[in-house]
């Protein structure tokens, strides 16, 4: 591996040199720093490394995942491991998949003025204007859809100015459509029925009275669905299974 | 950084061979399995369990004797961080019915059910809500919930087989019967499970499955779960109270015997608190962060295995604990994605395993222990690994010939998440395939449970990664997702008629951590190590060095004299 460079960086405001090769988070570790907040993952899922940073002489704010981004000659960052963010309470009996859901719980995701700042300070490249869009439109699914990738890091709302929580109305976008709009598993619930009404119960409990050996015999033998087997496969030997005594 | 021209060179060896093997999957031809002796020879020779000095045994103790990861054993022979007469039991900081060790998958069901069974609840928690290893899981949740060609039978039989058939029945029962309504549950919470147009759940398989069971949410399955999860926790926020950057580090109990809270630890204001509560649940999960081996982990930060600890203390016995599973495939390169977690999920839509060469050495979908270990033979003592800069080595995941068996924009459909990671590096997984080596991913073990997670402790519960038995000497992928929301919901179930039924209100004691620190001065046993450890030390050494006044407190004086 080529030898790493040792490049300045300012953290906040104060400067270190580090290895060119590291990101943001490692860097601030060879730094000296012991993190407790803004460190989570480290593998750019759990939104807790939010980070800020500019260039000197440029007017761009720019943002990143601490443990994502590598760091760059002359950064200067801020980490945001917290932004206060507004989370409307619902009553899971009556709320309902409609836009009137999103007037009473976030009215104002209404008063978004279209900068799109929220979509360009997204380190999950999601485009969040168009999915608060989408819910004024009354459009779930696609606000479901659009907000998939978030990993609610809240970079997004701490830089709007209508003061909108964008990723816990993209959350209730999803549960949303998970809830009502997606189609059902009806074939989960039949299943669910199945044991309830204790239909493996007395299989089950053959197998946990068996011996190793036997258990061995039954694991070697048990019948294995192919790889590329289409959803329409069924195993040759039905026993065991729903509707099969 | 985008693949050197050396490996570029070694890709084209991978390229020469894809046409060939995609053709023979197409055909139905797969790699041949191992038999159960293969494997049992496979894992002695090559697992990093085997190695030589991968097991010491536990001096103190309820296991004394029972011989486990010296990372491990270091933690459990250490003084707690309190000593226990500075701690003022008089005085709770709060108190509740349930109290939740944890703030992950298995906290976080936890939590719901308690509240459901009407307990008052606090989750307390190392670092944020959610942060944890569930959030970090990818690949899927298994579920025996095709009813024409599954049932919760088979899921057994893979559950038990892939953990050498050395499981806890009673758990594995609990972990497959509860399965499908743990998905409906999951369905009902608004979870985006990835579906066909009829609502049918689309499943495949993992390693060791005998039937496509794994369900998943893109390939962000454990974020989807754990954010609906977290999400749900805070629409209760009266009846369920998170306390952050806040770690349990002794569990407190009462002058019955029973669990009565635990002392905790504010990592901002660093003053030790106590939570008083009539019943606790363990669910910190699991210990990849003490990086066994020196191994490299998918792990979360905050995994050091602080319930380990804080339950042995209290005389929880521990098991399972002598295996720990390496996912087979972790990130190699580039550097700065080193241990990442890439999804079994790859392996189980169909994508080979090759090496230096471009050939197959091993079956794609072989149990995780076994796999990882047929990777580390491969490069240490077949010397067929593909060197990566650095001097570590590694095989290939071959990742476009999914798009040749299934479709172009299949891996961007399936694998978004990991396509846009390897696009910062200029990788185009698509395109060009990735390199892995086994990586520190799951703590197989822990402490003891009966069916309704509750410990030897009166009061004490334990869920999720922490606990041991349910996935034997080895856990499939897809069962850890199950595990934390099946036992989660089962601990704070029993753990709250438990609080609202048998406790007894009592005296708060620590006393059992006095005789534990009296028991590793009577065992001889020589340690100036403080636990749980709470998080890794990633900072550079050479400014810890420097940090001369790090035993001060303040401008006070001697730590000593205060802790």
């Amino acid at each position: 591996m080529e030898q790493a460079r040792l490049i300045p960086i300012h953290i906040m405001g104060t400067t270190y040199e580090v290895p060119d090769t590291l990101t943001i988070l490692k860097a601030m570790e060879y730094a000296g720093f012991q993190l407790v907040r803004g460190c989570g993952c480290r593998g750019g899922i759990c939104g807790a490394c939010g980070t800020v940073y500019r260039f000197p002489n440029s007017h761009k704010i720019e943002i990143g995942l601490a443990c994502q981004t590598l760091v760059q000659p002359d950064m200067y960052l801020a980490q945001l491991p917290f932004f206060p963010a507004k989370r409307s309470v619902f009553d899971k009996k009556t709320v309902q998949a409609s836009v009137a859901t999103f007037q009473a719980l976030y009215p104002e995701l209404f008063k978004c003025v279209s900068c799109n700042t929220c979509t360009k300070s997204c380190p999950m490249e999601i485009e969040v204007m168009d999915y608060v869009n989408a819910i004024m439109r009354g459009d779930i699914k696609k606000a479901a859809e659009l907000s998939f990738d978030c990993i609610m890091c809240g970079l997004c709302t701490s830089r709007c100015p209508a003061e909108i929580s964008h990723y816990n109305a993209a959350i209730l976008a999803r549960r949303l459509y998970g809830r009502f709009l997606a189609p059902r598993a009806k074939h989960l619930h039949k299943q669910v029925e199945a044991v309830t009404n204790g239909q493996y119960t007395g299989p089950i409990m053959q197998l946990m009275e068996m011996d190793r050996g036997q258990l061995k015999k039954l694991y070697v033998e048990r019948e294995v669905e192919p790889n590329m087997a289409d959803e329409m496969w069924e195993p040759q030997s039905k026993e065991h299974l729903l509707g099969v005594s | 950084m985008p693949y050197t021209p050396e490996l570029k060179e070694l890709i084209k060896k991978v390229e020469a061979t894809r046409p060939e093997r995609v053709r023979r999957k197409r055909e139905g031809y797969e790699f041949p399995e191992m038999s159960l002796e293969e494997r049992t020879e496979l894992l002695r020779a090559h697992h990093p369990d085997h190695k030589a000095g991968s097991r010491r045994p536990i001096r103190i103790g309820v296991n004394k004797g029972y011989e486990i990861s010296p990372e491990i054993v270091d933690l459990l022979e250490a003084r707690s961080r309190v000593r226990p007469d500075l701690v003022d039991l008089m005085n709770p900081a709060y108190e509740t019915d349930v109290l939740v060790v944890g703030g992950g998958g298995a906290g976080a069901s936890a939590a719901l059910m308690a509240r459901k069974e009407g307990a008052r609840v606090i989750i307390t928690t190392k670092l944020r809500m959610g942060d944890a290893n569930t959030m970090m899981a990818e690949g899927g949740i298994q579920a025996a919930s095709k009813g024409e060609k599954d049932s919760p039978y088979y899921h057994y039989l893979d559950v038990i087989g892939g953990g050498h058939f050395e499981n806890v029945p009673e758990l594995v029962e609990a972990l497959v019967m509860d399965a499908p309504e743990t998905m409906a549950w999951l369905e009902n919470l608004g979870c985006m499970f990835t579906k066909f147009p009829d609502g049918r759940l689309q499943s495949m398989h993992g390693g060791g499955t005998s039937r496509k069971r794994m369900h998943f949410a893109s390939d962000i399955t454990g974020a989807e779960i754990m954010r609906t999860l977290r999400d749900e926790v805070k629409n209760y926020p009266d009846d369920i109270r998170i306390v952050e950057f806040s770690s349990a580090v002794e569990l407190v109990l009462s002058e019955h015997g029973e669990c009565a809270g635990a002392v905790v630890f504010n990592h901002e204001t660093e003053e030790y608190q106590v939570i008083k509560a009539k019943a606790v649940v363990m669910a910190t999960g699991g210990s990849g962060r003490l990086h066994v081996q020196n191994f490299m982990t998918t792990n979360h930060y905050g995994a050091t295995g602080d319930g380990l600890v804080m339950g042995y203390r209290a005389g929880v016995e521990l098991s399972f604990l002598h295996t720990v599973q390496f996912h087979p495939t972790g990130a190699v390169f580039p550097e700065q994605l080193e241990g990442l977690l890439l999804t079994e999920k790859f392996r189980g839509i169909g994508a080979n395993i090759v090496n230096v060469h471009g050939e197959q050495f091993v079956f794609e979908r072989e149990p995780r222990d076994v796999e990882a270990a047929a990777f580390i033979r491969e490069c240490a003592e077949r010397g067929n690994g593909v060197p990566v800069p650095g001097g570590r080595s590694g095989v290939w995941v071959d990742s476009p010939m999914i798009d040749d068996l299934l479709g172009e924009g299949t891996v961007e459909r399936e694998f978004l998440g990991k396509l846009k990671v390897y696009r910062r590096h200029d990788i185009d997984i698509s395109k060009e395939p990735m390199l892995v080596y086994p990586t520190l991913h799951y703590q197989n073990g822990g402490l003891n449970i009966d069916a309704y997670c509750q410990t030897s402790v009166p009061g004490f519960y334990a869920a999720g990664e922490v606990a041991g038995g349910i996935h034997g000497e080895n856990r499939l992928m897809g069962n850890s997702l199950l595990d934390v929301c099946v036992f989660g919901k089962r601990a704070g179930k029993h753990a709250a008629r438990y609080a609202t039924s048998e406790a007894k209100d009592g005296k708060l004691s620590l006393e059992h951590v006095k005789k534990y620190n009296e028991e590793i001065d009577r065992e001889g046993v020589r340690t100036d190590r403080v636990s749980p450890m709470l998080l890794p030390d990633y900072s550079n050494p050479d400014v810890r060095k420097r940090q001369l006044s790090k035993d001060y407190c303040g401008t006070v004086g001697l730590k000593e004299t205060y802790s």
